[in-house]
């Protein structure tokens, strides 16, 4: 018998925890630490001429205020450009706090530490920055036209420019493809702003005892941080430890960093030699961290009698906001995983990312993929509805067969490597999909329509993560790893993966991630990489650990390691179950010992064994303890898939849109635990549905964003997220160890592609442009 | 999101409260489900703040044959499930979501004079009046109270006729003759928002079922709650022969909404007629069942 938890639906072992407020999140560290608040540009684009102080220096519980001209050289440098490309010509970071030029409302201009965050607030309050304002670039198509510069030296407003282009088996471009084609279609689709929006926002603490830095922060990256930091403050990176204590969320907002307040938070507790701590607001978060999703997108297509597309060219605006600070990931993403499940005749995309006086974009979970998805599943349905043809029938007919994988896109995806597909199976998963939710007998009925939406979705990336697993002798298995978790269930997957490689129950294996000071080498927590990458590192080191195990347990039962399993943590013969040794034995073993401490240890010491005195107490090569390490870094990006169909009803007289039904069938090749899966696509598909309906980011004309709070920002709540409906493909990725692809992103990527398709159905009005609410819907009715 | 400095003030009974109010310029706190928010945005800074909440002789719920009058602390949970009026019940159960409804206060609201939120407009729809005390100690000990009806109260956006040493202690709200029916309809983007528009109907029917008179209230499309009187659309004729879409241009004519970031103007006129129609009709359904 083995310890078979993997593929099993077990209970979120972390959610006893977060669910009754023992949850230890940013804000509940450092009682004491002192409060930091900052003055943040009202303008959204300004210079600033003048700050004057002196009123804020009253305030009794002021410790400090900094503005740039008291940063030293190395803290006040623009931060980092995460990751740079070649066609990212004219890439812009911010510096941490506003030098000369603010370029967004919200950008941090002055930094204020007090004894707490009230009185950092009324302090805040009282310092006047004279501004003298721009003229806004505000607008995706305004802001292209360039004719008033978000930066000065970037003609045109474009950050970076980017064409791939793949012909066709002919040798036809894509404008040729279009060209020779039977049928075209032109069409724009528009797609708005939308926000991360974790439940809790961005966070630092910060504490320096002289010689070593500990930072705790809301982060989906503590170990780059860490590097960050250390290279910022001109620290010795083993005096710098960063830990990602809970963190209620991230969605992508976390894994940009440096943020400014990750830099000047740990050089203020250096300075001052107190506890500092900043704790983001709502309203900071709205417009300080990040956006995503806005663009425009033209779009022509050519395709033959059977709705075979021949020729697709795209032509793409991407709203960055005023940085890049996370290069141009989301437009690249957006340009590549548009193709989906499909097989393109030719493909042509272009894109500008495009800089305005607003919140900057970095990637928000989908990352680009919904904007693509959009786009392609809006073409898809309008050459049904130009051809006459059933939606799903023009899917299948581009559908890239189950027998052609690996399927080359001949593009370069997100991580520099070629878009080549692993595995999947389409034509089933769409049969798995119509069956769900019954779309062959769907009756239509005005104001009561189908749609449907799919995608794959690079899932994985690397370049690595890693695992440590060590056997203590008191039989308990600590697994750690060094990339972050934000409440997707790490405790209990990468448990049962120990658990299952090990024999051991689940309830002796702990795991830590995100805290540089029990794994110090990692990349993040984003792109639907965690279960990936670090769950088949940490597979990977749980076989040495066993085979070292099964090789020390052996020696003691003399048997051959071949003949031996590990079951309910006990090294067995196999065949022969009483020959048996505890595998917290086998830890002991593994750890040659001088002093016996306890009892257990004492079969470890230098009198008790058996050991040859001819070999020494560790073997060449070999290591004490029963522990093991490993990484996995995978050749390129495992490709998930899934597609999902919904059913609306809207309002004849009040226009309300309503999700009737919404199923969705998934395929993240094996299954770790099938119920968080579910769980991330019920999210995902709540996010979506957010996306769909409800979200948007407001701006006017002067670069104010005018819904900067829960009240005008519409995220939907338990009522107006719909039942999601699942089924489950398994096509398992050939590419890791234990066949896997990432599911995190995937519930929120073909939303509003869907809704716009079911709307497009019941109402018979093209939808070209998401959001869209009951408002919208009345304006295009009449 | 923290509140700027105030100077806090916890009275035990009516006439403390009403000597510091006449004493100071403050905000008085009760639910606090507007006024929190306010001040830990910053966009209100009083001076001082006067919790009521120890107060427990406004905690009530009185209901006699003329109507239901509701304490400055009475929470909205407490009055939606006290039954003491049926369309305050309606209206309560679009007021947000359960747990504002257990801190929030119905007084509370009616201050507050949101054009968007329901108790105004059932206020208006019913001709309702508002009790407002101010210290006494000038003229003697006792508080000097007057009431001021619905259609007084509501002075603009955000404005009642609270003066700044005034406490609103409590507001009636008449008891409904025979024969009527009432309902609230509105729509909101999400359940528990504030609504794009909103309207609630009282009808009244005689002996002989025929529309004796006919009141919406509507909300959201004009600064105040807009009352419309349509009894004489109505015609004096049976519920069911009433042409609800003259009505409803009654209703419409009279409403001037305004676009904003959720919804235009245009479409918000169309929903006050839309609703206007459904909340008269379904009111009207009720009092002939009554």
């Amino acid at each position: 018998m083995t310890t078979r938890l993997f593929g099993e639906p077990v209970q979120r072992r972390e959610d006893p925890r977060l669910l009754t407020g023992q949850g230890r999140y940013l804000d509940d560290l450092g009682a004491d630490a002192l409060a930091v608040a900052f003055v943040r540009s009202p303008h959204a684009h300004a210079r600033v001429r003048d700050i004057d102080v002196t009123a804020a220096l009253d305030v009794e519980g002021l410790i400090a205020v900094y503005t740039w001209e008291d940063l030293p050289e190395r803290v006040g440098r623009p931060l980092p450009l995460l990751i740079p490309h070649p066609a990212l010509t004219h890439g812009r970071t911010a510096y941490p706090l506003a030098r000369e030029i603010v370029r967004h409302v919200g950008e941090p201009v002055v930094m204020v530490v007090a004894t707490d965050r009230y009185l950092a607030e009324d302090a805040c309050a009282l310092i006047e920055v004279d501004y003298e304002p721009l003229k806004p670039v505000v607008g995706l198509e305004e802001a292209a036209h360039g004719a008033q510069l978000v930066h000065e030296d970037v003609p045109g407003n474009v950050g970076a420019h980017l064409v791939q282009e793949v012909t066709s088996a002919a040798g036809l471009g894509a404008a040729e493809a279009v060209e020779a084609a039977p049928h075209r279609l032109s069409f724009r689709l528009d797609i708005e702003r939308s926000a991360s929006m974790p439940l809790e926002g961005r966070g630092v603490l910060a504490r320096w005892d002289g010689s070593d830095l500990r930072v705790y922060s809301s982060t989906q990256t503590s170990t780059s941080v860490r590097m960050a930091i250390a290279a910022a403050l001109g620290l010795p990176l083993p005096h710098v430890e960063v830990i990602a204590p809970d963190v209620g969320g991230g969605f992508g907002v976390k894994i940009v960093h440096p943020w400014p307040e990750e830099i000047l938070v740990p050089w203020a507790a250096m300075l001052l030699g107190r506890e500092v701590k900043w704790t983001e607001d709502r309203r900071e978060h709205f417009v300080s961290s990040a956006h995503e999703r806005g663009q425009v997108q033209h779009v022509t297509v050519g395709f033959d009698d059977e709705g075979r597309v021949l020729g697709l060219d795209v032509s793409i605006l991407h709203d960055h906001g005023a940085y890049t600070p996370y290069g141009i990931i989301v437009p690249i993403i957006t340009s590549t995983q548009l193709l989906g499940p499909y097989r393109i005749g030719a493909y042509r995309v272009e894109f500008s990312a495009i800089y305005t006086n607003t919140v900057q974009v970095t990637p928000y979970r989908g990352a680009g993929r919904p904007q693509g998805v959009f786009c392609m599943e809006r073409t898809m349905d309008k050459i049904a509805r130009y051809l006459g043809r059933d939606r799903t029938e023009v899917r299948a007919v581009n559908f890239i067969g189950p027998d052609e994988f690996p399927y080359d896109q001949k593009m370069t995806f997100q991580d520099g490597r070629p878009l080549i597909y692993d595995s999947g199976d389409y034509p089933e998963m769409l049969r798995m999909l119509k069956e769900l939710i019954g779309w062959d007998d769907f009756r239509r009925a005005p104001g009561r329509g189908i749609g449907i939406g799919c995608y794959v979705e690079g899932t994985g990336v690397g370049p690595y993560e890693g695992g440590h697993v060590q056997v203590t002798s008191d039989g308990r298995v600590h697994v750690s790893t060094g990339l972050t978790s934000q409440g997707q269930g790490h405790e209990t997957v990468f448990a049962q993966i120990a658990a299952t490689e090990l024999g051991v129950p689940i309830e002796r294996v702990s795991v830590v991630t995100g805290d540089t000071r029990r794994f110090g080498y990692a990349v993040g927590t984003f792109a639907s990489r965690a279960a990936v990458m670090s769950g088949n590192a940490i597979a990977l080191a749980c076989r040495k650990v066993r085979a070292k195990a099964l090789r020390i347990a052996a020696d003691a039962l003399e048997a051959d390691p071949a003949d031996l399993e590990i079951a309910d943590g006990l090294v067995r013969v196999l065949g022969a179950p009483s020959a048996s040794i505890p595998l917290s034995t086998v830890a002991v073993l593994a750890n040659p010992l001088r002093y016996a401490f306890d009892d257990e240890a004492a079969r470890a010491t230098q009198f008790a064994g058996a050991a040859s005195p001819d070999r020494p107490p560790v073997a060449e090569g070999d290591e004490p303890g029963l522990e093991g390490r490993d990484y996995y870094s995978p050749i390129r990006s495992t490709f998930a898939s899934g597609m999902h169909a919904a059913i609306v009803e809207t309002d004849p007289d009040t226009a309300e849109i309503r999700v009737v039904r919404y199923a969705v069938v998934h395929d993240c090749g094996r299954l770790i635990n099938p119920m968080i899966v579910e769980g991330q696509i019920h999210g995902g598909v709540a996010q979506g549905i957010g996306g769909a309906l409800y979200e948007r980011m407001v701006y006017d004309g002067h670069g104010q964003l005018l819904n900067a709070s829960f009240m005008d920002f519409l995220m939907p709540y338990a009522t107006e997220v719909p039942h999601v409906e699942t089924a489950h493909l398994e096509t398992p990725s050939p590419l890791n160890p234990l066949g896997i692809k990432g599911a995190g992103e995937a519930g929120v990527i073909p939303v509003s592609a869907v809704i716009a398709s079911a709307i497009e159905d019941a109402e018979g009005i093209e939808i070209d442009r998401m959001p869209i609410s009951p408002s919208e819907l009345f304006e295009l009715r009449h | 999101m923290k509140p700027p400095p105030f100077e806090y003030h916890a009275p035990r009974d009516l006439g403390e409260a009403l000597r510091i109010l006449a004493g100071v310029r403050g905000k008085v706190l009760a639910g606090g489900q507007s006024l929190i928010p306010l001040l830990n945005m910053r966009l209100m800074a009083p001076e001082h703040l006067i919790d009521i909440n120890r107060i427990e002789s406004l905690a009530t719920i009185e209901t006699t044959p003329r109507g239901v009058t509701v304490g400055a602390l009475a929470r909205h949970s407490e009055v939606e499930h006290s039954g003491a009026h049926p369309l305050l019940g309606q209206a309560l159960r679009l007021v947000a979501h359960p747990v504002i409804r257990n801190r929030g206060t119905v007084v509370g609201s009616l201050v507050h004079a949101d054009p968007a939120a329901e108790l105004p407009a059932v206020l208006a729809v019913l001709n309702g009046s508002v009790r407002l005390a101010r210290d006494g100690a000038a003229a003697g000990d006792a508080p000097l109270v007057r009431d001021v009806g619905a259609a007084e109260f509501f002075t603009g956006p955000l404005e009642s006729a609270v003066r700044p040493d005034e406490l609103a202690v409590s507001a009636f709200f008449p008891a409904l003759p025979a024969r009527t029916g009432t309902a609230f309809r509105e729509v909101a983007r999400r359940h528990g928002d504030y609504a794009l528009a909103g309207v609630c109907a009282v009808v009244t029917l005689d002996d002989d079922l025929r529309v004796g008179s006919a009141r919406v209230a509507c909300v959201g499309v004009g600064p105040v709650p807009i009352t419309v009187d349509v009894t004489s659309e109505c015609d004096g004729r049976p519920a069911a022969t009433v042409d609800w879409a003259a009505v409803t241009r009654a209703v419409r004519e009279a409403t001037e909404p305004e676009g904003d970031i959720h919804a235009t103007a245009a479409y918000r006129l169309r929903l006050v007629g839309v609703l206007a129609g459904q909340a008269l009709s379904e009111a009207a359904r009720e009092a002939a069942a009554d």
